[in-house]
């Protein structure tokens, strides 16, 4: 089913991926036969319930996590380690506690060696793009959990990666944070056209964040179905009103129901 | 869903970080209250220990206790003055011994808890020796270093030692292991290696507690030396109060533990000191002098 051309476009490609956990009650199939692709520039998200083995699948996509069959290309070449062409934000922001919020991001350029001075202009620039200009100097104890997150964020993108893959990022926040959050990051991703591999529960930040929604069903983890949103970019608040936008919500609602991942009694 | 469909603008698209300017404050608000907490928590025990001193100051005197038995804080006081020479002479022995006992602690202490971490096998066999030889009263030990090692320094120094290196290895080896697993991701996504890994993010991330173990390491080398001037003492505070004790010298028994205290305490407070110095302040454990040195 690939295509010369598709090879080209596709950045990255998992092929009939499966992981399977041994526990104490015997193996457990996290993930079952995945194979989808992700072009250059698109906003993918995975939505699917909790314990579908989504993140994993992030973790086996960023090569933290070794699949238990099948296989991960990115950028052309296969990932058998740990990718650092990428960008990774995490549930839980995951910042150092003895660095500021600056000296967080700019572990990233320490690792990679860059230009420290630049680095850093670039740093504050991300900063006050998400609202936390003059909190450079904070330390994580000092600022809420979405400030945190947003360090986090600022942290997976000063090296402009490639791929940006980040786990249900907004899932410890709460509904209003999450929302500005969403908006944020749409601004920052939309500009250069980046490539974004997203994990999420939320079926609203799917549809408004999306080019494209990889519905999963619940354990083992496969995929249900792939749905096109075109929806026009860059997208609103009020495009969350738009019957367009309530009926892409409604179809994951159905498969989640068909699945029996909702009940409406 | 239905509560993030319809968020209001009232999130404030102008000012997205006005609803985290307000936590920020309020964090600061909370920092003085805190701040207000602590000189609390000094100023009541340093209130209740004056009470003391004075209530035993009345009682000597009020019931005409026989010195021998309990002198008056005066007394003591009037012992430490008559005696200031003595005491500062043996406490720079002392000193020494609980300063060397403590180095050597730290020194043989964090690469065998590196080795703990880094080394698999090593852990698995070295682990289980290590705390059960924990249940071996060390006190009951000191004899044996006596006969081994003679009447010197060196003794004293490693019962000092003997005593004090196991919280900092323990500290260690389990402030290296307490890590998220995602602070690990996050170092192989950037391209550390495990080096860079170790001192960039393993490293700090077990200061804190590091820093809980030398704290305790520190007072437990003070009883160390004390045990070691007992058992084989030529000089040293601890060998004063054997003198003292033998002369029935309450008053300067008194004077020899007061020293002996306001030595744990300075030794003490240099280790907080330099932790405060390392790390950024939130991450000082808050722990009293108290409690750590039960």
């Amino acid at each position: 089913m690939s295509t010369a051309a598709d090879d080209v476009e596709a950045y990255l490609r998992v092929e009939n991926l499966s992981k399977i956990y041994a526990t104490r009650d015997g193996h457990v199939r996290a993930l079952d036969e995945i194979s989808f692709t992700q072009r250059r520039g698109e906003f993918l998200c995975h939505v699917g319930p909790s314990g579908c083995g989504k993140s994993t699948l992030l973790m086996i996509a960023a090569g933290l996590i070794a699949p238990t069959s099948g296989a991960v290309r990115a950028g052309g070449r296969g990932v058998n380690r740990p990718r650092t062409d990428i960008g990774i934000v995490f549930q839980n922001p995951v910042l150092l506690e003895w660095r500021t919020a600056l000296g967080n991001i700019m572990l990233q350029a320490e690792a990679r060696k860059m230009e420290r001075k630049d680095a850093q202009s670039r740093a504050r620039k991300l900063l006050a793009a998400v609202g936390l200009g003059g909190f450079e100097d904070k330390y994580p104890h000092e600022l809420s959990g979405g400030m945190r997150q947003r360090v986090s964020i600022c942290r997976a993108l000063i090296h402009n990666p490639d791929h940006l893959l980040m786990d249900e990022p907004f899932g410890a926040l709460d509904a209003l944070t999450r929302d500005q959050l969403v908006f944020d990051l749409q601004a920052l991703v939309s500009e250069q056209r980046m490539t974004v591999l997203f994990i999420t529960h939320s079926i609203t930040e799917a549809v408004f964040l999306s080019d494209r929604v990889i519905v999963m069903t619940p354990r083992p983890g496969r995929i249900d179905r792939i749905i096109d949103i075109k929806l026009p970019r860059p997208r609103t608040l009020a495009i969350r009103a738009t019957p367009e936008f309530a009926e892409y919500s409604r179809q994951i609602l159905d498969l989640f129901l068909a699945r029996g991942v909702l009940r409406e009694h | 869903m239905s509560e993030t469909v319809n968020s209001p603008a009232s999130a404030g698209p102008k000012n997205p970080a006005a609803n985290d300017a307000t936590e920020a404050r309020s964090h600061m608000r909370r920092s003085a209250r805190e701040r207000r907490d602590r000189i609390a928590a000094l100023a009541y025990p340093i209130g209740m220990m004056a009470a003391l001193v004075v209530i035993w100051e009345a009682a000597a005197r009020l019931f005409l206790i026989p010195p021998f038995l309990l002198p008056a804080p005066s007394a003591i006081a009037q012992a430490m003055g008559a005696n200031t020479a003595v005491l500062l002479k043996n406490s720079v022995g002392t000193t020494l011994e609980i300063v060397l006992g403590f180095a050597l602690s730290v020194a043989v202490g964090v690469p065998l808890a590196l080795a703990i971490f880094l080394w698999k096998p090593f852990a698995r066999a070295v682990y289980p020796v290590l705390v059960s030889s924990q249940a071996v009263p060390k006190v009951a030990i000191a004899p044996l270093f006596l006969v081994w090692f003679g009447f010197g320094l060196l003794p004293k120094v490693l019962i000092a030692f003997l005593i004090a290196f196991f919280p900092v290895v323990i500290n260690t080896a389990v402030g290296l292991a307490a890590i998220e697993r995602e602070k690990i991701y996050l170092a192989q996504s950037m391209g550390f290696g495990p080096a860079a890994t170790f001192f960039k993010i393993q490293l700090p991330n077990a200061l804190p507690s590091i820093f809980a173990g030398l704290k305790i390491s520190i007072t437990l080398a003070v009883v160390g030396a004390v045990v070691g001037e007992f058992v084989g003492g030529q000089g040293g505070l601890g060998y004063l109060l054997l003198i003292a004790n033998g002369n029935m010298d309450t008053a300067l028994l008194f004077a020899g533990i007061v020293a002996l205290t306001v030595l744990g305490v300075v030794l003490f407070a240099l280790i907080g000191l330099v932790e405060r110095l390392v790390l950024p302040p939130h991450a000082v454990e808050h722990t009293s002098f108290a409690r750590e040195s039960m």
